[in-house]
């Protein structure tokens, strides 16, 4: 730390300067925190201010600043030094705003001010510059696999946009599902009719297209490494194992038809009159210009009935839970393919809800009550061998029985998304070497990592994705699924998709290239190192991190494979022996500003209450608790951490056996409606509070001064509360017996 | 301000809420540089208007907020706000935006601290709250307002109380002299993303939205949840006491010839989600009840759970009606619903606290009236094209301005349309390289 100046800069506007002595803060930043230069500022951040640490930078050489002012959420574009170190002392949202401004609470709240400054020294102290790893590459070459619509747009879009695609597809030919349709729902206005699939002209492009290759027939038999440098074995046609590398790779591997065979009540395979979507277009297709057939006895088809909802919308056991989205659509489509043929057959569509959402939805429904086809509210519970539809119709509130010459069951997708790596990882814990026979499924990508061969997959089987505000994150960093694979949806949403998906990808083989972390920590250089000689091999790490980012080395020592790495720091948290850390952010950082704070003995009746609140959400609304001046408990100290993940237990043991009073981790919603921006953070962190429980009590020290909660950033008036109760806590158990 | 710095290799992003911030920062966090206008003081559109998302019940400034950190981070990415688009000129990989920028009559030394806000004393209609609540004419849209820069609203400015904020101000940062302007600024391709806005309820004369107070829409409802909201989180009548019998009418303006023919896919889910934020409301207290009148459910997808678990709830009924007309019950006030539930064909006349209408979402720029020329549908929706000449060239559609979608989709179809863009520009580098 030879080449390290350090300065510190504290700002007396928006009533600092009034609420605070300045002068005693500027005493503490160079006694206490050992800062070579410190300075106050009437306005820190207008021009000249800025302009003074700026000289500061360029002529002293520091290269180290802690900012005490406002929020670090507050005028980044004010406070933007590149290649500075630097700490943003919050003084103003996180002091003077969250304390009443009265004479009786003066010197708490200069006391409060004094811990910050002296805990955002300590923080710089301990911080590096952020270096990147000097493992970049860059590699415009993107692995798709699966080469149905979403694979194929996928292809067409990232070459469009000058990157080189390959196509892996295991069948004989590019088009998936789509290539089997005679038509699809129409995407233009005036969405009357069916429309063409366009399949044959994407086929087409795609051929033109030197810098996309296709591999018909073929599988990945292995994937490593990470975005900029992954290694892919493709097993080809021809038996060879073709090894590549790509910067990304995106999973289109779609759907399968549910099987209907599952639908005794339907019939199905009872009767060669009675087929799902996929036969009925089998048929369209069979009879081109001319009547559909009857399958049975080739007669021309007078009567057809398409049961909506077919296995779907279901708690019966094997059916579908979900909806499938495209079936009313479809259906309306398929009586259309009848109705555009010969206007005298009858078609009927039996459904519950009709969901043809939007202008094209809506306008095609129209289209197709137009073409006289007939919709019907009602609920099918049984057709028969001899094609009798047997329904409780919801309007007229009777059962009544519908005769067929050809039925439709509009049954749903089923994600194709390889291996559930969780059940396998749970077996593994039940059944220890036998898990292998128990797997389920083939695998898609057979990645080589530590945590399995395949994407997380959500409820359902459909491929992990963030789902609201960042549907494209999923828990393999540079890995995109996209299309049916992620969710069920139809030929247009599939193409909108892919072409988001080739975004992500693009933009992952570009961030890798340059060190970059990927979402939601984007452009963060830093990266988790271990001090070697320290770790026992014990795979925590290996194990907790989210993104599955580390594997391990011949020597059994963990890789941390920083492109794979959010940065989210779960595995800092989890190293029982604490050895790892990143240059900016480590045990190192976050325990000095825990040993920083001073702590008042027992008797001057000053608690101390150590915060650890994850800066995407609780600190955010803690800035918002402050703009609300509302106010809270003076002897609270909040430290923003990347994620509650990043709490190593030692950090909190520390704190209580040091003289903090209370520890509350403050954390996002966790469970299957997670909110933790990276993904198992906040379920860690609880998970290990949970397990120093007998510590605490062995200390003689009560559990319930650690505290990990779940909050949200809206909970503005809630965290505020949390902190007063804490204190009221403290009051009722007593004060640490740890003051020293 | 002088032109914007930009060049036939810049895209524009047109419309700061979830679409058009998730489509420039995938696009600046691709290398290439952004512009993004918002004619609103602050980012976020309609999205950070929302208290909680369906379905996972999360709150949206969760996602904006990271968007906001990328945003600041990203030095390719440069946001202009009270930016307003009057007209492009151009071709695909040469385009002219002339684009007018309101004062604001805050500069950039504002540290939103507040001094202005506190000394002024006229109110105005908060546009944040859909009118449901006052807000002082100096002010932050919201505390997680991005930029984080006060506004001052243009009626106050020759009042007193301008002078009051510019005196209270100790940072320079009131300019009460700021004046319009007009800037030009290049790009290579447009991203369109303008959003939507709430179909006007006073269109629909039957449900007596114009006349009945306790009439409101799903978004003036959406916004009593919030504990900042107009009623501190509370679910209130107009007379200050509580709802608690809440019909729900489905389709309001939507689906129907006369008003609007499509269907906006999320009002469906933003209602069931409202039902479910009344169960969180009223917490213990089982006394409501909720009634939805809907013509179909269109819970799409793996969210039909949400639906399930929604008509699992005892305290909430189905009714399969389009509603007729919305009366007064003589006696009490209240609103009364008239209709046929068509499930077995009963009539009813429901009388309620208070009825919320879900109306749609119409595009808040119609196709026919955008500054350049692009293809629209029927409903005011802009085609989905892949760059032609023929077509809308180098401007794409992002988000609800393009389909009627929730944010998932709008978020995904952003991604997308950043890329169509991306592909105009890397055509332009490389043939200038």
């Amino acid at each position: 730390m030879s080449d390290t100046k350090s300065a510190c800069y504290i700002c007396k506007g928006c009533g600092i300067g009034e609420r605070l002595d300045a002068g005693q803060l500027s005493n503490i930043a160079t006694r206490e925190g050992r800062m070579q230069i410190v300075k106050e500022h009437d306005f820190l951040c207008n021009a000249e201010g800025v302009k003074m640490i700026r000289d500061d930078i360029d002529n002293e050489n520091v290269n180290k600043v802690c900012i005490a002012a406002c929020s670090r959420r507050a005028k980044t574009e004010a406070f933007n030094f590149e290649g500075v170190m630097m700490n943003r002392t919050n003084l103003r949202e996180g002091v003077i705003w969250i304390r009443p401004d009265d004479e009786e609470s003066r010197e708490t709240t200069q006391e409060m001010a004094e811990d910050y400054i002296r805990m955002g020294c300590a923080d710089l102290k301990y911080m590096n510059l952020e270096s990147g790893s000097g493992q970049q590459l860059r590699n415009d070459h993107i692995l798709i696999v699966g080469g149905g619509v979403a694979g194929m747009t996928s292809a067409i879009e990232a070459a469009q946009a000058g990157y080189k695609a390959t196509i892996i597809e295991k069948s004989g030919e590019l088009g998936g599902w789509a290539g089997k349709l005679k038509s699809r729902t129409p995407s233009v206005a005036p969405y009357a009719d069916p429309a063409d699939t366009e399949i044959e002209a994407m086929k087409a492009a795609i051929d033109a297209f030197a810098d996309v290759t296709v591999h018909l027939n073929a599988t990945v038999a292995k994937t490593s490494g990470a975005p900029g440098r992954f290694s892919a074995d493709i097993a080809t046609e021809s038996g060879s194992i073709v090894t590549e590398n790509f910067g990304a790779i995106i999973q289109a591997t779609g759907f399968n038809a549910y099987d209907a065979n599952n639908l005794e009540q339907f019939s199905y395979g009872k009767s060669a009159d009675i087929v799902d979507q996929a036969g009925l277009e089998a048929l369209a297709l069979a009879a081109g210009d001319g009547a559909i057939k009857r399958p049975s006895n080739g007669a021309e088809v007078k009567r057809v009935v398409f049961v909506q909802c077919a296995g779907q919308r279901s708690d019966k056991d094997g059916e579908l839970s979900y909806c499938s989205g495209h079936c009313c659509s479809t259906s309306i489509k398929q009586a259309m393919y009848f109705k555009d043929q010969n206007p005298d057959i009858d078609t009927q569509i039996i459904y519950t809800d009709l969901r043809t959402p939007g202008s094209a939805g809506e306008d095609f429904y129209r289209s197709g009550q137009r073409k006289g086809v007939t919709f019907t509210k009602g609920v099918v519970s049984e057709v028969t061998a001899d094609l009798k539809v047997k329904l409780k119709d919801l309007i007229l509130d009777e059962e009544i029985e519908e005769q067929a010459d050809l039925v439709v069951l509009a049954t749903g997708q089923v994600p194709n998304a390889g291996i559930n790596i969780d059940a396998v990882v749970s077996d593994e814990d039940n059944a220890g070497e036998e898990a292998d026979n128990k797997i389920a499924g083939i695998s898609v990508l057979n990645l080589d990592y530590r945590q399995g061969p395949d994407m997380p997959q959500l409820r359902d089987g459909y491929a992990d994705s963030h789902f609201i505000c960042f549907p494209y994150e999923t828990r393999r960093t540079g890995i995109y699924a996209t299309g049916t694979v992620r969710r069920p949806m139809d030929i247009q949403q599939a193409k909108d998709d892919a072409a988001g998906a080739a975004l992500k990808a693009i933009q992952a083989l570009e961030n890798a290239a340059l060190g970059r972390a990927a979402h939601p920590r984007s452009g963060d250089l830093s990266f988790p190192q271990f001090r070697k000689e320290g770790c026992t091999q014990c795979k925590r790490c290996t194990v907790e991190c989210p993104f599955g980012a580390i594997n391990e080395d011949e020597d059994r020592y963990p890789e941390f494979n920083e492109s794979r790495c959010r940065r989210c720091g779960t595995c800092m948290g989890a190293c029982p022996v604490r050895v790892i850390s990143f240059e900016n952010y480590s045990l190192n950082t976050l325990g000095e500003q825990i040993k920083a704070c001073d702590i008042p003995d027992e008797f001057e009746e000053k608690p101390r209450i150590l915060v650890l609140a994850c800066e995407n959400d609780a600190y955010p609304a803690l800035d918002q608790a402050g703009m609300n001046k509302i106010t809270y408990n003076p002897f609270v100290r909040v430290i923003p951490v990347r994620c509650l993940g990043s709490i190593n237990s030692s950090l909190v043991i520390d704190a209580v056996t040091s003289g903090y009073d209370g520890v509350m981790l403050m954390g996002c919603p966790k469970g299957d409606n997670y909110q933790c921006h990276f993904v198992r953070g906040s379920e860690m962190a609880h998970e290990r509070m949970s397990k120093i429980e007998d510590t605490l009590k062995g200390q003689g020290l009560e559990p319930e001064r650690v505290q990990p909660h779940e909050v949200s950033i809206a909970d503005i008036q809630r965290i505020p509360q949390l902190f007063n109760e804490m204190g009221e806590l403290i009051g009722e158990i007593g004060m640490s017996p740890f003051k020293f | 301000m002088t032109d914007a710095i930009a060049t036939n290799e810049t895209i524009v992003v047109v419309g700061g809420g979830i679409s058009g911030i998730s489509a420039a920062i995938e696009a600046a966090e691709c290398g290439k540089q952004v512009i993004l206008l918002e004619k609103n003081p602050s980012l976020g559109g309609r999205v950070s208007q929302l208290y909680k998302y369906f379905p996972k019940m999360c709150h949206p400034t969760c996602g904006l907020e990271i968007n906001y950190r990328r945003t600041k981070a990203n030095p390719n990415l440069q946001v202009y706000t009270m930016a307003e688009v009057n007209k492009i000129d151009g071709t695909s990989g040469d385009y002219t935006l002339d684009v007018t920028l309101k004062p604001r009559y805050v500069n950039e030394n504002c540290t939103a601290c507040g001094a202005c806000a506190d000394a002024v004393e006229g109110e105005y209609d908060d546009e944040f709250n859909y009118g449901m609540k006052k807000r002082k004419g100096a002010y932050l849209t919201s505390t997680m307002a991005y930029p984080q820069r006060y506004v001052i609203d243009p009626a106050m400015i020759g009042t007193d109380d301008a002078e009051k904020a510019k005196a209270a101000c100790t940072v320079n940062a009131v300019d009460l002299d700021m004046q319009e302007e007009t800037i030009s600024i290049k790009a290579g391709a447009v991203i369109w993303a303008t959003g939507w806005q709430p179909f006007d309820a006073n269109k629909i004369q039957p449900y007596a939205y114009d006349r009945n107070d306790n009439v409101i829409t799903n978004v003036e409802f959406e916004r009593m949840l919030d504990p900042f909201g107009p009623t501190g989180g509370k679910i209130l009548r107009k007379d200050g006491s509580e709802a608690r019998n809440v019909a729900f009418i489905q389709c309001a303006g939507s689906r129907d010839r006369n008003y609007l023919k499509h269907c906006s896919r999320i009002c469906c889910m933003a209602t069931l989600k409202h039902t479910k934020l009344m169960r969180e409301c009223y917490g213990a207290d089982e006394n409501w009840k909720a009634s939805i009148y809907y013509i179909d459910i269109r819970a799409i997808d793996r969210i039909d759970d949400f639906h399930q678990e929604v008509k699992a709830d005892p305290n909430v009924t189905f009714i399969k009606s389009k509603v007729a007309s919305v009366t007064r019950d003589r006696d009490s006030g209240n609103p009364v619903l008239n209709g046929v539930n068509t499930e077995g064909y009963h009539r009813y006349a429901n009388e309620h606290d208070l009825v919320v209408l879900a109306v749609g979402m119409e595009p808040s720029v119609k196709a026919d009236q955008l500054p350049a020329n692009m293809i629209g549908d029927g409903s005011g929706f802009i085609q989905a094209d892949a760059e032609s000449e023929a077509g809308n060239g180098g401007i794409f559609a992002a988000g609800v301005a393009g389909e009627a979608l929730d944010v998932n989709r709008a978020v995904q179809n952003a991604t997308g349309s950043a890329l169509r863009a991306i592909q105009v520009i890397n055509r332009v580098s490389s043939t200038e390289a």
